[in-house]
């Protein structure tokens, strides 16, 4: 009988036995990636445990490592909260003087990425070190308990930014660190989904098979955070690519007049030209991702925030190159 | 053959970070120690020593690269000063606490405010509880050596703890002296290669690294802390008899100047020793009973060696380019807890001096020995004392 090929490697670097909450989306990520890793170096250097992983303080690093034990089948190193991309660059150059093969992936949250860690992140890219950095992005801090980052989207619940009578909740639009990571022109730049694991298995590959730094940004859903039901994170990853707010492209060389987008299904409608997509027409209302969590819930009762996260939504797909259309849901 | 050559402190840490042969530095530039990796850029340029150099955007990265390095399984090196180590403080907590033999060259330069980039002791003082084992030079062969020494110590099985060697800011940072620089053969026996059986990240043994302690964990890992430290207090000793003998010159945790007989002793440490001694020998000839001590080793302190020096004095006179709010120098601290059980004691009185840079002169220790003799005497005197001040723009 003929054996199916599984659709990546069935080895383990991320191993079971960690500690993160049920239904947790970001280590579902951190699965997927070390797996990709695995293959990529397997493929470039005919060794599939080439790789070391450097990780900030945040949700992933304390519920995998809590001594005595490990989940970590890979070399691993945790130092803080702020310094992954650092301590990266410092294993990347120790390995370098040692001759070994491989290369360093770097893992930080958003807020261990877009806050506190931004520094150290542009000088590893900047410095050309041979590490990809994969920002896992649950939108928040979510290991001291769900605080606004930079990257928590406009109009979200956190714990300091609750909605209230003079506030709306988060009041500032994301910040995409993926274009700041590309404006480094470093060789390969992405954002990727666990709502499309494939795509993410690509990019995640791809970034590991450079020759120097590759950024890869991974959204992932955070049901205690986020306030969505434990068995719907890859929906409600799906439903952020399909309805516009989540866009999944790919930035090589920091050429951002050539970002490459990937189709966000859904029956949105893509317009071409030269290869390139200029619109997309999506067909799913933003508010299908936003009522299945309760981080959004307030919002419903003002839609016009709704609305102005809806320009914010396009502004960042301009920036992208691409003019979208965002439907609103039918009355 | 040595050689010798005359040159300043950062140069003399760049010669011994060249001798020492780290396979990775890491180090973002700072007055007064800029000079250091400047230097070392240049060895690396050069092709005289074969390291990778990370040229980081920040001292926070510099020693956060340093960790992963060293967790790799090399030797690295880094050097700072003043707010620079302060941009550090949070990852030399870490660095110590995962047994990392990093060593870091220090220009001690004060901290800010006001800023101010001349000499005192602030910098490496506010560390000292970090875990780090801490050494000052008196002057340029001293940085030179210690750095050496340094390493041999940090990566000693029992201790394996990082460590920082200071040497003052502009006063020996930027002064040229005639140093001695070790054959490099020797240095090779000296110290030998690095080969880590703790901390590496090798996919063939893969072990995890800076793991979260719980409560039930916690306090002994920072014991195995503790005792690295008073471990360390015997490897000191070890690696200085071996430095001697193979390179002829002695070092001890605290050296003794003309303390036989003396009823008032200076303690302090760094360049200060130099003036002190030669204060001392002044004093002398008046006929005064009157030693010096230097601390070489601050961390781990050297409290049995203290305990030896407090009896051959009536009174110990501190006198230390650093203040600790409300209680007065380190040294007192350090100096009362090494000395309040014992059933004899000297007298201790504690003067801060010297800070940001103000010379210290010998005016300046006339006005030290004078409270000192008024001790000595049995008149009341403060514990903790100004020196230098200028009172009339305060
Ligand atoms: C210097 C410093 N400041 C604050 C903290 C506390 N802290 C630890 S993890 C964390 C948030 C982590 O958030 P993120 O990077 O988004 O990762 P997540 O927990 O969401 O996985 C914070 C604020 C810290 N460890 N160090
Ligand atoms: S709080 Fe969120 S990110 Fe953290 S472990 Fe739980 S589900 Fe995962």
């Amino acid at each position: 009988m003929a054996v199916r090929k599984p659709p990546v490697t069935t080895r383990e670097y991320w191993a079971p036995g960690h500690a993160a909450c049920a239904g947790c989306g970001c280590a579902t990520a951190l699965r997927l990636a070390t797996k990709a890793f695995s293959e990529a170096m397997e493929e470039k250097y005919g060794d599939p445990d080439a790789f070391a992983v450097a990780q900030a303080t945040g949700c992933m690093e304390v519920v995998s490592a809590v001594f005595p034990y490990t989940a970590w089948k890979a070399p691993w190193i945790h130092v803080a909260f702020e310094n992954a991309a650092a301590a990266a660059s410092g294993v990347e150059a120790a390995w370098k003087k040692l001759g070994r093969k491989g290369k360093i992936l770097a893992i930080g949250g958003d807020g261990g990425t877009a806050d506190i860690g931004m520094q150290a992140l542009s000088g590893m890219l900047e410095r050309w070190h041979n590490v990809v950095y994969l920002m896992y992005d649950n939108e928040a801090y979510m290991n001291t308990g769900i605080q606004r980052s930079s990257s928590t989207p406009y109009g979200a619940w956190t714990t300091t930014s609750p909605p209230g009578k003079y506030s709306i909740g988060e009041d500032k639009p994301k910040k995409w660190v993926a274009l700041i990571a590309a404006a480094h022109q470093v060789p390969y730049v992405a954002t990727a989904s666990i709502g499309n694991p494939f795509d993410f298995i690509r990019k995640m590959k791809i970034a590991a098979k450079v020759d120097g730094p590759a950024f890869v940004q991974v959204q992932c859903t955070c049901p205690t955070g986020w306030k969505s039901p434990l068995e719907k994170g890859v929906e409600i990853a799906k439903l952020a690519i399909e309805t516009g707010v989540w866009p999944l492209f790919e930035i090589e060389n920091g050429d951002l007049w050539n970002i490459k987008i990937q189709a966000p299904g859904g029956g949105a409608k893509v317009k071409r030209e030269g290869g390139r997509v200029v619109a997309i027409e999506f067909k799913k209302p933003i508010e299908e991702y936003l009522k299945l969590q309760g981080r959004f819930k307030h919002l419903f009762k003002q839609p016009e925030a709704i609305d102005t996260l809806r320009e914010q939504i396009k502004a960042m797909w301009k920036v992208l190159g691409v003019e979208v259309t965002l439907p609103k849901p039918e009355e | 053959m040595p050689i010798k050559k005359v040159m300043k402190a950062n140069e003399a840490a760049a010669w011994a970070a060249k001798l020492a042969k780290p396979k990775v530095i890491a180090a973002f530039p700072i007055t007064p120690s800029t000079l250091v990796p400047e230097k070392i850029s240049e060895f690396v340029a050069d092709g005289e020593l074969d390291a990778e150099f990370i040229k980081v955007e920040s001292e926070h990265s510099a020693i956060s690269a340093c960790v992963g390095a060293s967790a790799a399984g090399v030797r690295t090196f880094t050097a700072t000063a003043s707010q620079g180590l302060a941009l550090m403080h949070e990852i030399l907590f870490i660095a110590a606490g995962m047994r990392l033999p990093i060593v870091i060259a220090v220009g001690n330069r004060s901290l800010s405010a006001p800023i101010n980039i001349w000499n005192d002791w602030q910098d490496t003082i506010s560390e000292r509880d970090t875990g780090w084992l801490q050494f000052y030079a008196e002057n340029n062969q001293e940085a030179l050596d210690l750095i050496l020494i340094a390493y041999k110590v940090a990566e000693n099985e029992k201790v394996l703890l990082p460590a920082m060697v200071g040497f003052d800011a502009f006063i020996l940072t930027h002064t040229v002296e005639p140093v001695e620089i070790p054959d490099q053969e020797l240095v090779d026996e000296f110290l030998g290669e690095y080969e880590p059986k703790h901390a590496y990240l090798d996919p063939a043994k893969p072990i995890t690294q800076g793991a979260l302690g719980f409560p039930a964990h916690y306090m002994e890992a920072r014991y195995t802390v503790w005792e690295a430290n008073e471990n360390a207090k015997d490897v000191i000793d070890e690696a200085f008899a071996e430095f001697e003998k193979k390179f002829g010159r002695k070092y001890q945790k605290i050296e003794e100047y003309r303390t036989e007989d003396a009823e008032i002793i200076f303690v302090t440490m760094g360049s200060l020793a130099g003036t002190v001694k030669e204060y001392v020998d002044s004093l002398r000839e008046k006929g005064l009973k009157v030693g010096a001590a230097k601390i070489t080793v601050y961390r781990p302190f050297p409290v049995e060696e203290v305990r030896e020096l407090a009896k051959k004095a009536k009174v110990l006179a501190l006198l230390e380019k650093n203040v600790t709010f409300s209680v007065g120098g380190a040294l007192f601290q350090d100096f009362s807890r090494a000395l309040i059980n014992e059933s004899e004691k000297p007298k201790i009185v504690d003067f801060i001096l010297g800070l940001g840079g103000r010379d210290v002169t010998f005016k300046d220790l006339d006005e030290a020995l004078a409270i000192a003799q008024k001790a000595l005497n049995g008149e009341a005197v403060d514990e903790v004392n100004w020196i230098g001040l200028r009172k009339e723009i305060l």
